[in-house]
């Protein structure tokens, strides 16, 4: 116990320096975010104002409080362009969440079954895609999907269609490309509850009389529900805020709230509005997120392996 | 310990295992062979040929551009790697301290905070404090980002040690930290290196931060590749995608080999 207490003090001086850079470099500039969201637009560099002194003192301080403008929140909250970003954000986000669940709780079930020898081989398999480029996964998604690609080239050969059909910037292609991204996300929490789970349990409710589809529904099934709860999460909060897939493979007409974020800083070079739109995400994924943290708090720190 | 008849493998998982797999890398197969086609057109198939890497060699932009992300990669991944497995050893030694929520807090949030909303919050920081966009302001980035995937592997590496040798060597006259040191930094030291690679793959592959926080004449790869990608598919695009597709691959087959020759457990290189 001593020990232990006489150990924890160098670990605690360790916390410093990451505690700083954290501060500094996460938690500060979403204060900016806030700062800038209650700004207005100015056609300057950079583009918005006003600041808030940091010289200045308190009553400088409070002048500029009583001028901050919650004006680009209620522009928000009145152009439907907005909301509906919001609202397919979400939406994608269900979907898509629901869909990884469905196709990652398989696979990461046939890998906990697998012979304990070949579980890291399997294991490797799924994350090594997680490793390579995001951005190139999609690309590749794109070789496939487009007018000559060669999923309309096997469908044409196969007779399946007569001719060419529209995959890219399309729905479709969009939510493939997310499951295809995000599946390592779902696969590993979940594998990791599962490949943990007691096998005698199950052995349990086979002498008790349980068919193996019962057993699962009633034994493997409730036991998995954190996995699938950490990994539904790891994929939700994300996929909300994505950029890239909608982007590059679903068509324009609709955007996600991350494409109205990024065409609101890049395009339209409106930083004030940009920011608010990050506020309110913010508050959207904010239970989600605590959510998260918990949950992963007491897988990492847990230590029961 | 675990019963035949359940260890066995079903059709079923049989089948969903290998379909998920196929899934998972048929794209990127077919994006290699692509890139040594010989023929411009994609739907022709021409024949092998290293044409296109040949063309690679003379995108003056391109080559910059994966130059830069090297730098920027090998810098954020040492600066998040050390901050890392610092807060990995205060969460997982330190007992409970003041601002120990604060930082789990702030370590898991990253993993998952869309990337737009840390590339703007980052961005408006640099602006604040005029700083000069460009290769620093993204190392910084990149540093925030992926010091906390650095933490959550060490950290459940930390998690699984078994404390008493720490506590033997103390017993035996050393000090926490040559304890630490001679003890504990070896046993955790193929999760540090795992936690690196990751570290550097995650800043190769960054688009959404990078593009937030880097200044003019200061392209990424992925930026760079970014730009040529909305304008649609080319062989060029194909070599470099396989190119880094292949560095990639080498460098986890480097992180197995340490892992296995160090003796690690299969999880070190387990991201989450």
């Amino acid at each position: 116990m001593t020990i232990r207490r006489i150990f924890s003090g160098p670990a605690r001086l360790a916390a410093i320096a990451p505690l700083v850079w954290l501060t500094l470099f996460f938690l500060l500039p979403f204060g900016f975010v806030l700062k800038i969201s209650l700004s207005h637009t100015v056609i300057a560099q950079p583009p918005y104002a006003p600041l808030i002194p940091l010289t200045g003192g308190f009553e400088a301080l409070r002048a500029a409080l009583a001028q901050l403008d919650l004006g680009n929140f209620a522009s928000l909250a009145a152009d439907e362009l907005y909301v509906m970003s919001y609202v397919r954000s979400l939406v994608v986000a269900s979907a898509s969440t629901a869909l990884l669940v469905a196709i990652g709780y398989p696979i990461a079930y046939g890998m906990a079954r697998l012979p304990p020898a070949r579980q890291p081989l399997a294991m490797m398999l799924v994350i090594v895609p997680f490793w390579t480029s995001f951005l190139i996964r999609i690309y590749a998604w794109i070789n496939v999907l487009q007018h000559d690609g060669l999923l309309n080239r096997v469908l044409l050969a196969l007779h399946v269609v007569d001719k060419p059909v529209v995959w890219l910037s399309t729905d479709t292609a969009m939510y493939l490309g997310i499951v295809y991204s995000y599946a390592p996300f779902m696969v590993l929490p979940l594998y990791a509850t599962l490949a943990r789970m007691d096998v005698s349990l199950l052995e349990a409710a086979a002498d008790l009389g349980c068919s193996r589809l019962k057993a699962f529904w009633l034994v493997t099934l409730p036991l998995s529900l954190r996995g699938v709860a950490a990994g539904a999460l790891l994929c939700f909060i994300p996929i909300v805020g994505e950029f890239v897939i909608p982007d590059l493979l679903a068509g324009s007409e609709r955007l996600m709230i991350g494409q109205t974020l990024w065409l609101e800083f890049f395009t339209n070079k409106d930083w004030p509005v940009a920011s608010s739109i990050a506020v309110v995400l913010l508050a959207v994924l904010l239970l989600p997120l605590l959510v998260f943290q918990r949950l992963e708090r007491r897988s990492v720190e847990g230590g029961t392996r | 310990m675990r019963a035949r008849a359940l260890a066995g493998l079903s059709a079923f998982n049989a089948v969903s295992l290998a379909l998920g797999l196929a899934f998972l890398y048929l794209p990127i197969v077919i994006l290699v062979a692509y890139s040594f086609n010989a023929s411009r057109l994609v739907a022709v198939w021409g024949g092998w040929s290293l044409r296109w890497y040949g063309e690679l060699l003379h995108d003056r932009a391109m080559l910059d551009a994966a130059w830069m992300s090297l730098r920027v990669g090998v810098c954020a991944a040492t600066a998040a790697t050390l901050l890392g497995t610092l807060a990995a050893v205060a969460l997982a030694r330190g007992g409970g301290f003041l601002g120990r929520t604060l930082m789990s807090g702030m370590l898991y949030a990253p993993l998952v905070m869309p990337e737009v909303m840390t590339g703007l919050a980052l961005l408006l920081l640099f602006v604040a404090v005029d700083a000069e966009r460009g290769f620093w302001t993204v190392v910084i980035a990149h540093t925030t980002l992926t010091m906390c995937f650095v933490a959550v592997i060490v950290q459940s590496r930390l998690a699984g040690l078994d404390r008493s040798l720490e506590e033997a060597a103390m017993d035996l006259g050393c000090s926490p930290a040559r304890a630490f040191a001679a003890v504990t930094l070896p046993l955790i030291a193929p999760a540090i290196a795992a936690g690196w690679m990751l570290a550097f793959t995650l800043s190769l592959d960054d688009l959404v931060i990078a593009s937030f926080t880097t200044g003019p004449g200061s392209a990424t790869l992925p930026i760079r590749i970014y730009s040529e990608v909305r304008l649609g598919v080319r062989p060029e695009i194909n070599a470099i995608c396989a190119l880094v597709i292949v560095a990639v691959a080498l460098l986890i087959v480097a992180a197995s080999l340490i892992t296995k020759f160090a003796g690690g457990s299969r999880d070190a290189a387990a991201p989450l």
